[in-house]
């Protein structure tokens, strides 16, 4: 628990304090008027559409705005020093190391995928997908207002991207990765010899599958299998269905590959944690 | 008395020196607060009138000014800072003792710099989620959210190039976790997939970002100046034209 208590008040983790009270503040601030415009139909500013002057109206906020961030900047910076530890020598490692907060969700991923997923490719996807999403949200509803009921797609997909898969793992990788990036709890001692017993197995031999060739085949066909469910619901679909149609093949086919590929990280999580699974593909090129 | 100070006022006003600073009048007129924005400098990048919810703290959050906001503070105090910080391993650490213990003020522009960087990074990713939850990435606004989505980037690498420079062993250990992934690069890190057998790891692409097999004092010097120089200066013209598009594509989005 002293070690818990430590952490958490570390200058360093003042920044994720207050990430935990500001994204619960803005999520209900948003769905407050989310929710007003889903009961009324109408967007909940559109009475507020006609134009002001910047000076003195907007300038006046923004002087206001940059007053109080600059008192709550000054009380943060004389109440709380910025840390400086020992000299750096690259001698003594510390256990646990890590990464800058921001970075913690990426460091999480690489107990469940190799680094080349983990610290790469994965984070090169989130960078293009997050460029590619106004291409790809064709929906032209709930432009430049709260609502949830004109896009729960789009919301529920960015909101457990962003609120789970990055702010909670960054959250977990802070408070909760101790020595050996083994999870401890805050009311536990943070054992530096702490074992965690490895038993972990890949996915083709929980499936009783021996010869390595077959293993491979075995894994190949899994993932492929995976990234054509895509595909398969959209001939499935898409002669009923207006939006596939108006999304398109292409549009269609980035869409299912993003979504797929992100929630590969909790079905890997899940069958890593619930199954032991190491890997669902073991190759002498590449390890998935 | 009165009288008096009015007269000196308008002596001083309606001075040539005076006029020649300021271009406009304090009349309140429509036409004043026009000129006002369109002729400041620092104003010029706001459209001279904006929709009424967009004054709103509740619709934007006021999430991109603030991190702006810290970007300026970030900038000040890092000049600052660079009066007293030598990037070598020899110096760098003492300097910052030196900043803590022995420069008037040192420690809270320490402090400062190094909060306000966080606050950036709170504050640029909050600024995201507000831009999603509106769906103002939507036509005519989707270039300025991938530009937005390089200044996240550049925002998180801003922030991990600082961390590096006060050489203790929270700055050099967090930093050698956070570019140990790059030996995995496929094709182009010594231990990634499809390495072609000439790649080692002093020619891949962690040796560039390193300057070195490991992070050495090379690593330091390319770490500050792509810290102070290099990708302030990119940043700041993303920025200049992130605040551009958003005024090009009609102003912050709205209903309607
Ligand atoms: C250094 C980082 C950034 C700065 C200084 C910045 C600044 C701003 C400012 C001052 C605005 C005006 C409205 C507001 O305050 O919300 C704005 C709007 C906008 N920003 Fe950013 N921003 C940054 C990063 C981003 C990121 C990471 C994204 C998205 C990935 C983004 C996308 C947008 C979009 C699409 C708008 C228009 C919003 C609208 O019309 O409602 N920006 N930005």
């Amino acid at each position: 628990m002293e070690h818990f208590l430590a952490l958490i008040t570390k200058p360093d983790n003042v920044p994720i304090l207050a990430i935990l009270f500001l994204i619960p503040f803005f999520l209900w601030l948003s769905y407050r008027q989310a929710r007003r415009t889903d009961r009324t139909g109408v967007p909940s500013d559109a009475a507020l559409n006609d134009k002001v002057y910047v000076w003195p109206y907007l300038c006046r906020n923004e002087f206001i705005c940059a007053i109080i961030i600059m008192l709550v900047l000054g009380v943060w910076s004389i109440m709380i020093d910025a840390p400086l530890e020992e000299p750096s020598d690259p001698a003594k490692t510390p256990n646990p190391s890590k990464a800058p907060w921001y970075f913690l969700a990426l460091q999480e991923m690489l107990v469940y995928f190799d680094p080349w997923i983990a610290g790469v490719v994965l984070p090169g996807l989130i960078i293009v997908g997050l460029i590619a999403i106004p291409y790809i949200d064709i929906n032209p509803k709930g432009k430049g207002y709260y609502t949830i009921k004109e896009r729960p797609f789009a919301l529920a997909v960015f909101c457990f991207g962003f609120l789970i898969l990055w702010i909670v793992l960054m959250i977990v990788g802070t408070f909760l990765r101790g020595p050996g990036w083994n999870i401890f709890m805050p009311w536990q001692y943070w054992d530096p010899h702490k074992v965690v017993p490895l038993t972990n197995v890949n996915l083709s031999s929980l499936f009783g599958i021996r010869g390595e060739t077959t293993a491979i085949f075995f894994g190949f066909a899994v993932i492929a299998g995976y990234y054509t469910l895509g595909p398969i619901y959209y001939f499935w679909k898409s002669k009923s269905s207006r939006f596939l149609q108006e999304l398109g093949l292409i549009r269609y086919i980035i869409v299912s590959f993003l979504f797929l590929t992100m929630l590969a990280l909790p079905i890997k999580m899940i069958l890593r944690l619930g199954l032991n699974v190491k890997y669902i593909l073991e190759s002498p090129w590449l390890n998935i | 008395m009165n009288e008096e100070r009015k007269g000196l006022k308008e002596k001083i006003t309606n001075s040539d020196i005076w006029k020649s600073i300021f271009r406009h009048g304090y009349e309140k007129t429509g036409r004043r607060y026009t000129l006002q924005v369109l002729q400041n400098v620092w104003l010029h990048l706001h459209p001279p009138r904006i929709s009424r919810h967009a004054l709103n703290f509740r619709f934007t959050w006021c999430m991109g000014g603030i991190t702006f906001l810290m970007f300026l503070v970030t900038a000040v105090t890092g000049v600052l800072l660079m009066f007293y910080y030598r990037p070598t391993a020899e110096y760098a650490f003492a300097d910052i003792q030196a900043l803590e213990f022995d420069i008037p003020f040192g420690m809270l522009l320490r402090n400062m710099h190094r909060w306000a960087a966080h606050g950036m990074v709170i504050s640029v990713m909050l600024h995201m989620f507000r831009v999603f939850l509106t769906g103002s990435y939507k036509k005519p606004r989707e270039f300025n959210w991938a530009v937005g989505v390089i200044l996240l980037l550049i925002t998180f690498f801003l922030s991990f190039t600082g961390y590096l420079l006060p050489w203790d062993q929270l700055a050099y250990w967090a930093v050698t976790v956070g570019t140990n992934m790059a030996r995995a690069t496929p094709v182009l890190g010594h231990e990634g997939p499809f390495a072609p057998s000439d790649i080692t790891q002093a020619n891949d692409v962690r040796f560039a970002l390193l300057a070195g097999t490991i992070v050495g004092p090379s690593t330091l010097l390319r770490f500050y100046i792509l810290h102070c120089v290099a990708v302030p200066l990119v940043a700041s013209v993303l920025m200049a034209l992130h605040f551009w598009r958003v005024r090009k594509d009609g102003g912050i989005s709205g209903p309607l």
